[in-house]
Protein backbone atom coordinates (compact mmCIF):
# COMPACT_ATOMS: atom_id res chain seq x y z
CA UNK A 1 0.00 0.00 0.00
CA UNK A 2 1.06 3.55 -0.78
CA UNK A 3 0.48 5.27 2.23
CA UNK A 4 2.83 4.33 5.13
CA UNK A 5 2.12 5.61 8.97
CA UNK A 6 5.46 8.02 9.57
CA UNK A 7 6.98 8.11 12.40
CA UNK A 8 7.89 11.56 13.74
CA UNK A 9 10.06 12.99 16.52
CA UNK A 10 6.71 13.02 18.91
CA UNK A 11 3.78 11.49 16.76
CA UNK A 12 2.55 9.28 14.32
CA UNK A 13 1.14 10.33 10.95
CA UNK A 14 -1.37 7.91 9.94
CA UNK A 15 -1.94 8.56 6.27
CA UNK A 16 -5.39 7.35 5.57
CA UNK A 17 -6.73 6.81 1.98
CA UNK A 18 -6.42 2.70 2.46
CA UNK A 19 -10.03 2.31 4.58
CA UNK A 20 -11.75 4.20 2.11
CA UNK A 21 -10.62 1.79 -1.06
CA UNK A 22 -12.95 -0.61 -1.77
CA UNK A 23 -12.38 -4.68 -1.63
CA UNK A 24 -11.43 -6.15 -4.67
CA UNK A 25 -11.25 -9.71 -4.69
CA UNK A 26 -8.93 -10.03 -7.78
CA UNK A 27 -6.30 -7.53 -6.25
CA UNK A 28 -6.46 -9.14 -3.22
CA UNK A 29 -5.62 -12.60 -3.96
CA UNK A 30 -3.11 -10.76 -6.69
CA UNK A 31 -1.34 -9.05 -4.28
CA UNK A 32 -1.58 -11.48 -0.80
CA UNK A 33 1.31 -13.24 0.68
CA UNK A 34 2.57 -15.22 2.95
CA UNK A 35 6.22 -15.87 3.16
CA UNK A 36 7.41 -17.97 6.15
CA UNK A 37 10.97 -16.14 7.90
CA UNK A 38 11.54 -18.40 10.62
CA UNK A 39 10.15 -21.86 11.79
CA UNK A 40 11.18 -24.38 15.12
CA UNK A 41 9.10 -26.88 16.66
CA UNK A 42 7.38 -24.27 18.59
CA UNK A 43 7.79 -21.17 17.08
CA UNK A 44 6.61 -19.61 13.40
CA UNK A 45 7.33 -16.44 12.39
CA UNK A 46 5.79 -15.64 8.80
CA UNK A 47 4.89 -12.12 6.78
CA UNK A 48 1.41 -11.66 5.94
CA UNK A 49 1.42 -9.10 3.07
CA UNK A 50 -1.44 -7.18 1.47
CA UNK A 51 -3.92 -7.74 3.99
CA UNK A 52 -6.43 -5.18 6.00
CA UNK A 53 -5.03 -4.72 9.71
CA UNK A 54 -8.62 -5.94 10.78
CA UNK A 55 -7.98 -9.68 9.43
CA UNK A 56 -4.72 -9.46 10.82
CA UNK A 57 -5.54 -8.31 14.03
CA UNK A 58 -8.81 -10.67 14.48
CA UNK A 59 -6.32 -13.40 13.49
CA UNK A 60 -4.25 -12.43 16.63
CA UNK A 61 -7.88 -12.29 18.56
CA UNK A 62 -9.10 -16.03 17.80
CA UNK A 63 -5.22 -17.86 18.18
CA UNK A 64 -5.29 -16.03 21.28
CA UNK A 65 -8.74 -17.25 22.51
CA UNK A 66 -10.35 -19.39 20.08
CA UNK A 67 -8.32 -22.21 19.31
CA UNK A 68 -9.16 -24.36 21.79
CA UNK A 69 -6.53 -27.07 23.63
CA UNK A 70 -7.10 -29.71 26.20
CA UNK A 71 -6.59 -28.99 30.06
CA UNK A 72 -7.22 -30.65 33.22
CA UNK A 73 -10.87 -29.41 34.64
CA UNK A 74 -11.88 -31.78 37.23
CA UNK A 75 -9.63 -33.21 40.24
CA UNK A 76 -10.75 -35.98 42.56
CA UNK A 77 -8.62 -36.07 44.95
CA UNK A 78 -8.41 -38.69 47.80
CA UNK A 79 -5.47 -37.98 50.06
CA UNK A 80 -3.42 -34.88 50.29
CA UNK A 81 -1.53 -34.44 53.43
CA UNK A 82 1.17 -32.13 51.69
CA UNK A 83 1.41 -28.47 53.01
CA UNK A 84 -0.45 -27.02 49.65
CA UNK A 85 -3.75 -26.85 50.05
CA UNK A 86 -6.66 -29.00 48.09
CA UNK A 87 -7.85 -26.26 45.59
CA UNK A 88 -4.67 -24.40 44.77
CA UNK A 89 -3.12 -27.82 44.21
CA UNK A 90 -6.11 -28.38 42.15
CA UNK A 91 -5.53 -24.80 40.34
CA UNK A 92 -1.69 -26.01 39.60
CA UNK A 93 -2.68 -29.09 38.47
CA UNK A 94 -5.07 -27.10 35.95
CA UNK A 95 -2.57 -25.20 34.42
CA UNK A 96 -0.20 -28.21 33.65
CA UNK A 97 0.35 -27.79 29.75
CA UNK A 98 -0.84 -31.34 28.07
CA UNK A 99 0.54 -32.92 24.80
CA UNK A 100 -2.73 -34.44 23.24
CA UNK A 101 -3.75 -33.20 20.31
CA UNK A 102 -7.24 -31.39 20.80
CA UNK A 103 -8.64 -32.39 17.35
CA UNK A 104 -8.65 -35.51 17.83
CA UNK A 105 -10.97 -35.19 20.93
CA UNK A 106 -14.63 -33.40 21.34
CA UNK A 107 -16.03 -30.92 23.15
CA UNK A 108 -17.76 -32.00 26.37
CA UNK A 109 -21.67 -31.32 25.88
CA UNK A 110 -22.75 -31.80 29.36
CA UNK A 111 -20.11 -30.57 31.67
CA UNK A 112 -21.76 -33.08 34.23
CA UNK A 113 -21.85 -36.33 31.77
CA UNK A 114 -19.48 -39.42 32.29
CA UNK A 115 -16.03 -38.82 30.85
CA UNK A 116 -15.53 -40.95 27.68
CA UNK A 117 -12.96 -41.81 25.25
CA UNK A 118 -13.76 -39.12 22.74
CA UNK A 119 -14.28 -36.25 25.25
CA UNK A 120 -12.03 -37.08 28.14
CA UNK A 121 -8.31 -37.86 29.12
CA UNK A 122 -7.76 -39.09 32.75
CA UNK A 123 -4.56 -39.04 34.53
CA UNK A 124 -3.75 -40.25 37.94
CA UNK A 125 -1.07 -39.15 40.52
CA UNK A 126 -0.01 -41.34 43.79
CA UNK A 127 2.77 -40.62 45.25
CA UNK A 128 3.91 -40.64 48.92
CA UNK A 129 7.25 -39.63 50.67
CA UNK A 130 9.21 -41.64 52.84
CA UNK A 131 12.27 -40.96 54.94
CA UNK A 132 14.18 -43.17 52.37
CA UNK A 133 13.22 -40.52 49.54
CA UNK A 134 14.74 -37.60 51.60
CA UNK A 135 17.74 -39.80 52.69
CA UNK A 136 18.56 -40.18 48.82
CA UNK A 137 18.09 -36.41 47.68
CA UNK A 138 19.66 -35.63 51.17
CA UNK A 139 23.20 -35.12 49.50
CA UNK A 140 21.99 -32.82 46.83
CA UNK A 141 20.40 -30.23 49.59
CA UNK A 142 17.11 -30.85 49.04
CA UNK A 143 15.02 -30.48 52.05
CA UNK A 144 11.76 -31.71 51.10
CA UNK A 145 11.30 -34.29 48.05
CA UNK A 146 9.88 -32.38 44.97
CA UNK A 147 6.77 -34.05 43.21
CA UNK A 148 6.99 -33.80 39.24
CA UNK A 149 4.76 -33.87 36.24
CA UNK A 150 6.77 -37.29 35.49
CA UNK A 151 4.93 -38.60 38.49
CA UNK A 152 1.26 -38.37 36.86
CA UNK A 153 0.54 -41.00 34.83
CA UNK A 154 -1.77 -41.26 31.95
CA UNK A 155 -4.68 -43.51 32.29
CA UNK A 156 -6.24 -45.05 29.22
CA UNK A 157 -10.54 -44.83 28.63
CA UNK A 158 -12.10 -47.26 26.33
CA UNK A 159 -10.00 -47.58 23.15
CA UNK A 160 -7.97 -44.65 24.01
CA UNK A 161 -4.81 -47.37 24.72
CA UNK A 162 -4.76 -48.50 21.29
CA UNK A 163 -4.96 -45.02 19.41
CA UNK A 164 -2.72 -43.13 21.44
CA UNK A 165 0.39 -43.74 23.33
CA UNK A 166 1.27 -42.33 27.06
CA UNK A 167 3.58 -40.27 24.53
CA UNK A 168 0.19 -38.26 22.85
CA UNK A 169 -1.30 -37.54 25.37
CA UNK A 170 1.11 -36.88 28.34
CA UNK A 171 2.29 -33.76 29.99
CA UNK A 172 4.59 -31.61 27.68
CA UNK A 173 7.44 -31.17 29.99
CA UNK A 174 8.44 -33.99 33.08
CA UNK A 175 10.11 -31.57 35.40
CA UNK A 176 6.66 -29.24 35.74
CA UNK A 177 7.42 -28.94 39.78
CA UNK A 178 3.91 -29.53 41.08
CA UNK A 179 4.58 -29.84 45.12
CA UNK A 180 7.46 -30.31 47.72
CA UNK A 181 6.46 -33.29 50.53
CA UNK A 182 7.96 -33.79 53.93
CA UNK A 183 8.31 -37.42 54.99
CA UNK A 184 5.00 -39.26 55.92
CA UNK A 185 3.23 -36.99 53.40
CA UNK A 186 1.04 -38.19 50.57
CA UNK A 187 -1.14 -37.18 47.57
CA UNK A 188 -3.48 -40.05 45.71
CA UNK A 189 -5.74 -38.15 42.81
CA UNK A 190 -7.10 -38.53 39.82
CA UNK A 191 -7.82 -35.93 37.15
CA UNK A 192 -9.74 -35.59 34.22
CA UNK A 193 -8.66 -33.18 31.27
CA UNK A 194 -11.05 -31.82 28.87
CA UNK A 195 -11.48 -29.70 25.96
CA UNK A 196 -11.63 -25.87 25.94
CA UNK A 197 -11.08 -22.42 25.06
CA UNK A 198 -9.22 -19.89 26.11
CA UNK A 199 -12.04 -17.52 26.23
CA UNK A 200 -13.46 -19.56 29.25
CA UNK A 201 -9.92 -20.27 30.91
CA UNK A 202 -6.27 -19.15 30.12
CA UNK A 203 -4.83 -22.96 31.01
CA UNK A 204 -6.75 -24.06 27.25
CA UNK A 205 -4.37 -22.17 25.67
CA UNK A 206 -2.84 -23.40 22.81
CA UNK A 207 0.00 -20.47 22.39
CA UNK A 208 2.13 -18.69 24.74
CA UNK A 209 1.46 -15.62 22.45
CA UNK A 210 0.88 -14.80 19.38
CA UNK A 211 1.40 -10.76 17.75
CA UNK A 212 2.14 -9.18 14.96
CA UNK A 213 4.11 -5.82 14.28
CA UNK A 214 4.33 -3.87 10.84
CA UNK A 215 6.76 -4.37 8.79
CA UNK A 216 9.09 -0.84 9.41
CA UNK A 217 10.91 1.17 6.85
CA UNK A 218 13.60 3.45 6.93
CA UNK A 219 14.70 6.00 4.29
CA UNK A 220 17.83 7.80 4.50
CA UNK A 221 17.05 11.06 2.38
CA UNK A 222 20.80 12.24 2.82
CA UNK A 223 24.08 10.85 2.35
CA UNK A 224 25.13 10.29 5.65
CA UNK A 225 28.89 9.62 6.02
CA UNK A 226 32.23 9.20 8.51
CA UNK A 227 31.46 9.87 12.05
CA UNK A 228 27.10 10.33 11.45
CA UNK A 229 27.56 7.14 9.80
CA UNK A 230 28.80 5.25 13.06
CA UNK A 231 26.66 7.11 14.69
CA UNK A 232 23.53 5.89 12.98
CA UNK A 233 24.78 3.00 13.11
CA UNK A 234 24.33 3.10 17.02
CA UNK A 235 20.97 4.31 16.93
CA UNK A 236 19.18 1.03 15.33
CA UNK A 237 19.71 -2.44 16.12
CA UNK A 238 22.39 -4.56 15.29
CA UNK A 239 22.46 -5.23 11.46
CA UNK A 240 19.69 -2.97 10.47
CA UNK A 241 22.09 -0.14 9.30
CA UNK A 242 25.49 -1.33 7.18
CA UNK A 243 28.27 0.81 6.44
CA UNK A 244 30.26 0.56 3.30
CA UNK A 245 33.69 2.57 2.32
CA UNK A 246 33.38 4.74 -0.81
CA UNK A 247 37.14 6.32 -1.73
CA UNK A 248 37.75 5.85 2.46
CA UNK A 249 34.20 7.44 3.43
CA UNK A 250 32.20 5.04 5.41
CA UNK A 251 28.67 5.71 4.15
CA UNK A 252 25.40 4.56 5.72
CA UNK A 253 23.16 2.23 3.95
CA UNK A 254 19.81 1.03 5.18
CA UNK A 255 20.77 -3.15 5.37
CA UNK A 256 17.62 -5.17 7.14
CA UNK A 257 14.73 -2.47 8.07
CA UNK A 258 13.17 -5.78 9.29
CA UNK A 259 15.38 -5.85 12.56
CA UNK A 260 14.49 -2.30 13.57
CA UNK A 261 12.79 -2.39 17.19
CA UNK A 262 11.08 1.29 15.96
CA UNK A 263 12.73 2.68 18.56
CA UNK A 264 13.22 6.19 17.31
CA UNK A 265 16.71 6.30 18.77
CA UNK A 266 18.12 8.90 15.73
CA UNK A 267 15.47 11.25 16.57
CA UNK A 268 17.57 12.49 19.41
CA UNK A 269 20.23 14.02 17.27
CA UNK A 270 20.34 16.80 15.64
CA UNK A 271 22.64 16.03 12.74
CA UNK A 272 20.14 13.64 11.53
CA UNK A 273 16.83 16.11 11.35
CA UNK A 274 15.23 16.05 7.98
CA UNK A 275 17.55 12.81 6.69
CA UNK A 276 15.70 10.16 7.75
CA UNK A 277 12.53 8.69 7.31
CA UNK A 278 10.72 6.05 9.54
CA UNK A 279 7.78 4.47 8.34
CA UNK A 280 5.52 1.21 9.07
CA UNK A 281 4.36 -0.43 6.13
CA UNK A 282 0.79 -0.65 6.81
CA UNK A 283 -0.45 -3.74 5.06
CA UNK A 284 2.75 -6.09 5.93
CA UNK A 285 2.49 -7.71 8.87
CA UNK A 286 5.13 -9.78 10.65
CA UNK A 287 3.17 -12.63 12.75
CA UNK A 288 4.84 -14.24 15.32
CA UNK A 289 3.18 -17.55 17.00
CA UNK A 290 4.90 -19.33 19.67
CA UNK A 291 3.04 -22.97 20.44
CA UNK A 292 2.99 -24.31 24.41
CA UNK A 293 3.58 -27.46 22.41
CA UNK A 294 0.66 -29.30 21.91
CA UNK A 295 -0.05 -28.75 18.18
CA UNK A 296 2.62 -27.06 15.88
CA UNK A 297 2.14 -23.56 15.14
CA UNK A 298 1.42 -23.66 11.68
CA UNK A 299 -1.74 -25.75 12.49
CA UNK A 300 -2.64 -23.19 15.12
CA UNK A 301 -3.09 -20.73 12.00
CA UNK A 302 -4.71 -22.96 10.27
CA UNK A 303 -7.26 -23.60 12.59
CA UNK A 304 -7.61 -20.16 13.20
CA UNK A 305 -8.28 -19.42 9.66
CA UNK A 306 -11.06 -22.01 9.92
CA UNK A 307 -12.94 -20.46 13.23
CA UNK A 308 -12.47 -17.36 11.41
CA UNK A 309 -14.04 -18.46 8.41
CA UNK A 310 -16.89 -19.84 10.37
CA UNK A 311 -17.98 -17.02 12.21
CA UNK A 312 -17.96 -15.01 8.94
CA UNK A 313 -20.20 -17.42 7.48
CA UNK A 314 -22.22 -17.26 10.88
CA UNK A 315 -22.24 -13.56 10.31
CA UNK A 316 -23.40 -13.54 7.00
CA UNK A 317 -25.94 -16.01 7.22
CA UNK A 318 -27.28 -13.99 9.93
CA UNK A 319 -27.17 -11.09 8.03
CA UNK A 320 -29.38 -12.88 5.62
CA UNK A 321 -31.72 -13.99 7.32
CA UNK A 322 -32.58 -10.52 8.96
CA UNK A 323 -33.09 -8.75 5.73
CA UNK A 324 -35.85 -11.54 4.57
CA UNK A 325 -37.67 -10.96 7.83
CA UNK B 1 -13.59 -34.27 59.61
CA UNK B 2 -15.87 -36.94 60.42
CA UNK B 3 -17.79 -38.78 58.22
CA UNK B 4 -20.38 -41.29 57.95
CA UNK B 5 -18.04 -44.48 58.22
CA UNK B 6 -16.54 -43.30 61.76
CA UNK B 7 -19.50 -42.82 63.95
CA UNK B 8 -19.21 -44.09 67.06
CA UNK B 9 -21.36 -46.90 66.50
CA UNK B 10 -18.96 -48.37 63.73
CA UNK B 11 -15.82 -47.61 65.87
CA UNK B 12 -15.86 -51.10 67.46
CA UNK B 13 -15.76 -52.44 63.66
CA UNK B 14 -13.07 -50.41 62.60
CA UNK B 15 -10.87 -50.68 65.26
CA UNK B 16 -7.50 -49.10 63.73
CA UNK B 17 -6.95 -45.38 63.47
CA UNK B 18 -4.18 -44.11 61.61
CA UNK B 19 -2.51 -41.62 63.31
CA UNK B 20 0.85 -39.42 62.72
CA UNK B 21 2.59 -38.46 66.00
CA UNK B 22 3.56 -34.88 66.28
CA UNK B 23 6.90 -35.30 66.90
CA UNK B 24 8.69 -37.79 64.15
CA UNK B 25 5.58 -38.20 61.56
CA UNK B 26 5.68 -41.92 61.89
CA UNK B 27 2.08 -43.72 61.25
CA UNK B 28 0.78 -45.49 64.22
CA UNK B 29 -2.22 -48.11 64.21
CA UNK B 30 -4.33 -47.57 67.64
CA UNK B 31 -6.51 -49.24 68.96
CA UNK B 32 -9.53 -47.20 70.96
CA UNK B 33 -8.50 -47.91 74.80
CA UNK B 34 -4.33 -47.39 73.51
CA UNK B 35 -2.26 -45.35 75.45
CA UNK B 36 -1.77 -42.16 73.15
CA UNK B 37 2.04 -42.40 72.68
CA UNK B 38 4.20 -42.70 69.84
CA UNK B 39 5.83 -46.08 69.45
CA UNK B 40 8.58 -44.35 67.58
CA UNK B 41 9.62 -42.06 69.40
CA UNK B 42 7.15 -41.77 72.43
CA UNK B 43 5.89 -38.42 71.62
CA UNK B 44 2.60 -37.75 73.27
CA UNK B 45 1.03 -35.55 70.64
CA UNK B 46 -0.92 -37.48 68.07
CA UNK B 47 -2.74 -35.85 65.08
CA UNK B 48 -5.25 -38.20 63.26
CA UNK B 49 -4.63 -38.86 59.39
CA UNK B 50 -7.13 -37.23 56.70
CA UNK B 51 -9.42 -39.53 55.76
CA UNK B 52 -9.33 -40.95 52.47
CA UNK B 53 -13.02 -39.59 51.14
CA UNK B 54 -13.16 -38.01 47.88
CA UNK B 55 -13.10 -34.13 47.22
CA UNK B 56 -14.13 -32.96 44.04
CA UNK B 57 -12.41 -29.98 42.36
CA UNK B 58 -12.66 -27.85 39.67
CA UNK B 59 -8.85 -27.00 39.01
CA UNK B 60 -9.42 -23.39 37.65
Amino acid sequence: MDNPIIMNKYSIERTLGNEIKPYNYDEFVKNFKINIISRSDNDLEFDLVGIDVAVANSLRRVIISEVPSMAIEKVHIYQNTSYILDEILAHRLGLIPLKADPRQFKMKEDENSEPNEHDSLVYEMKIKCTKKDLDALAHKQFISFPVYAKHIKWLPLGNQKDIFTEKDVGIISDDILIAKLRPGQEIELKMFAVKGIPKDHAKFQSVCTAWYRMMPNIKLLDEIKGNDAVLLQSCFPKGVIGLKSVKGVLIAFVEDSRKDNSSRNVFRYKQFDNKILLSKIQDHFIFTIESVGAMDPSLIFLEALNILTRKVNSASESALNQTEI
Amino acid sequence: MITEAETPDDAPKKALIYIFCGACQAENEMKPKDPIRCRECGYRIMYKKRTKRLVVFNAR
